[in-house]
């Protein structure tokens, strides 16, 4: 067998890992089995490579490979080990970023190899594709990492005369693709690549905070074509193919996230452009109505002899760090027989299925995590739903009020079952700053105070009651 | 113009649009509990961009080249190892039902390089 062909079996085989990893993810029970399997295609496919020719031929450079994998390996792992699991979005953002930037600079690097004058056009489309969608995946996850770690504001980010600078950036990195089209000149290349960073930060920074996770999902989708145009620039199988399913998974993955949101892509991402974002009610809540309040043995009492408790957590109850509160109080009521399950909105949390990891890093078993569907299906029948941290994923403007802002948003049901109790720090407004109806409902009943100190107040009561 | 691509383009593309669809069908089986692990995990797979990296670098002439080349390894690389980490980290915590003591342990395979175990299930 020839070393070619070795190489391409090597390949092979790595992308059936990935593969792999990709369908063990549809079930927690063998995910991380695929997840294991996927790293060791990556460690063959990466071992492999350094037996080719062109990667030990020159010392120098070999050298170089080393040293730059071991500079990466030096930051990724601490990094990777030590993030906390809250910050695991922006976590996620990098990785992306960094992935982009690799890719554009495979495509920039190659064009400078390939010489002047001989390059194919197909050639240069390619490289021209991978340069501009890694450099934008990798400037818009730097912002959105900036975003999501709060080192800038998460709001919408406008600007006077927006619209024409977008206009003008857009036009001349236009422009300058057809130049290097036609002179394949390198200093060209370059500033494609520099006003394609720019793009990444200009298209990011008008998107929400709350929108952001949607985002990343779409970038993740990026940096997954650019690695794929890179392997056409470069001619590797492996890349097209791995690349690919990134691009098609993250496709995928960001329209399901809208379908969740119950908007529509473009108006994710382009709905800061010239339009005035009118919250209605977003000072805090209406002062002239009133609403019912108890104290936690009320609410312990409440919880303890009923007979079926749906838990509702959103992003709250991660900033408080209360989710090993939160099962402690499932653990409580499950040991005098209450049956407890939670309900889980697909976008909850900074990123979709956050939530999950979340609560599955304070040992709650997944079988207890439903997802809306079913849980919308079984909330007629549950005694109490006790929302913690969570507001517009349950509020019900998103069914009954036309032009709310989130009107259209499939929601969980907590208006369905027989009582609501919301823990919440005070009557503010949820993420898309719009009053929430259902916290002034007649069997809504108000826990106000920080959500770790108020679940251990409640484990106390159910214990006593 | 469309007759002027090389003989492997049409090959290449045609991969493309079967990849596609694959990872289309396979991930639209991916319940969403398991949707942050789905996006970190495929993160992870287009890290696979360090092989073309390591081509690259290898073969790179003069400062230019050489210096984007590896700063492209170094980034690529942090992809892979942060993505593979991160992905494994976090499926770790998956667990079912009976579960009285929270042991990392990982009978069943093999482990590798790029995933230690036992991440970091500090609380």
């Amino acid at each position: 067998m020839s070393r070619a062909t070795a190489t391409d079996l090597v390949y092979l085989i790595a992308i059936v890992g990935f593969i792999f990893a990709l369908i063990g993810l549809s079930s927690p029970k063998h995910a991380r089995r695929g997840n294991q399997i996927g790293a060791l295609g990556m460690l063959l496919a990466v071992g492999w490579t350094f037996s080719l020719p062109a990667v030990y031929g020159s010392t120098r450079n070999l050298v170089l490979i080393v040293v730059a994998v071991v500079i990466g390996t030096a930051i990724g792992v601490p990094a990777a080990r030590f993030v906390k699991m809250t910050a695991m979005p922006q976590m996620v953002a990098v990785f992306n970023g960094v992935g982009g930037g690799a890719a554009a600079l495979v495509s920039v690097t190659e064009f400078i190899s390939l010489g002047h004058g001989s390059i194919a056009i197909y050639k240069i489309v390619e490289i021209l594709f991978g340069v501009l969608v890694g450099s934008v995946s990798f400037s818009g996850s730097a912002i959105a990492f900036a975003k999501l770690q709060e080192l800038m504001t998460g709001r919408p980010v406008t600007y006077p005369a927006q619209q024409p600078i977008n206009a003008v950036v857009g036009l001349g990195i236009l422009t300058l693709l057809l130049v290097t089209i036609v002179t394949a000149n390198t200093a060209v290349l370059v500033v494609v690549l520099l006003l394609s960073l720019v793009l990444g930060v200009i298209f990011v920074l008008p998107i929400g905070g709350a929108d952001v996770p949607v985002l990343i999902s779409l970038l993740n989708a990026f940096t997954g074509l650019a690695v794929a145009a890179s392997g056409f620039t470069i001619n590797s199988n492996l890349l097209i193919v791995a690349g690919t399913l990134v691009g098609a998974s993250g496709t995928l993955l960001t329209r399901m996230m809208s379908a969740a949101m119950g908007r529509s892509l473009p108006n994710i991402l382009f709905s800061a452009f010239g339009s005035v974002i009118t919250a209605t009610g977003g000072e805090g809540g209406d002062p002239s109505r009133s609403v019912r309040s108890g104290t936690p043995e009320d609410i312990g009492v409440l919880l303890a002899y009923a007979r079926r408790v749906a838990i509702i957590p959103g992003y709250g109850l991660a900033v408080a760090q209360g989710q090993h509160a939160a099962r402690e109080l499932a653990e409580a009521l499950e040991a005098r027989g209450v049956e407890v399950y939670y309900a889980i909105h697909p976008v909850a949390g900074r990123m979709p299925g956050h939530m999950n990891v979340l609560l599955a890093e304070a040992n709650v078993p997944y079988e207890e995590l439903e997802e809306m569907d079913q849980a919308n299906s079984e909330l007629p029948t549950t005694d109490v739903a006790l929302v913690v941290g969570a507001n517009d994923t349950v509020n019900p403007a998103a069914q009954n009020t036309p032009g709310s802002p989130i009107y259209g948003m499939p929601i969980i049901h907590a208006d369905d079952a027989a009582n609501v109790v919301f823990l919440k720090r005070s009557m503010r407004p949820g993420f898309a700053g719009i009053d929430n109806e259902l916290l002034y409902g007649e069997k809504t009943t108000m826990l106000f105070g920080d959500a770790k100190d108020t679940l251990v107040k409640l484990v106390a009561a159910v214990k006593s009651a | 113009m469309i007759g002027s691509v090389g003989p492997g383009l049409m090959g290449f593309i045609t991969i493309f649009v079967l990849a596609a669809f694959v990872g289309y069908e396979v991930v639209s089986k991916v319940p969403s509990i398991l949707h942050t692990p789905l996006m970190s995990g495929s993160n992870a797979i287009h890290g696979i961009i360090l092989v073309g990296t390591m081509l690259v670098l290898g073969q790179a002439h003069g400062a230019a080249q050489l210096t984007l080349g590896f700063l492209a390894v170094v980034l690529a690389t942090l992809n892979v190892v942060g993505g593979f980490v991160v992905t494994d980290r976090m499926l770790e915590m998956f667990k079912a039902k009976p579960t009285e003591r929270p042991a990392p342990q990982n009978p069943q395979g093999p482990d590798t390089s790029s995933g230690p175990p036992g991440g970091g299930a500090k609380q």
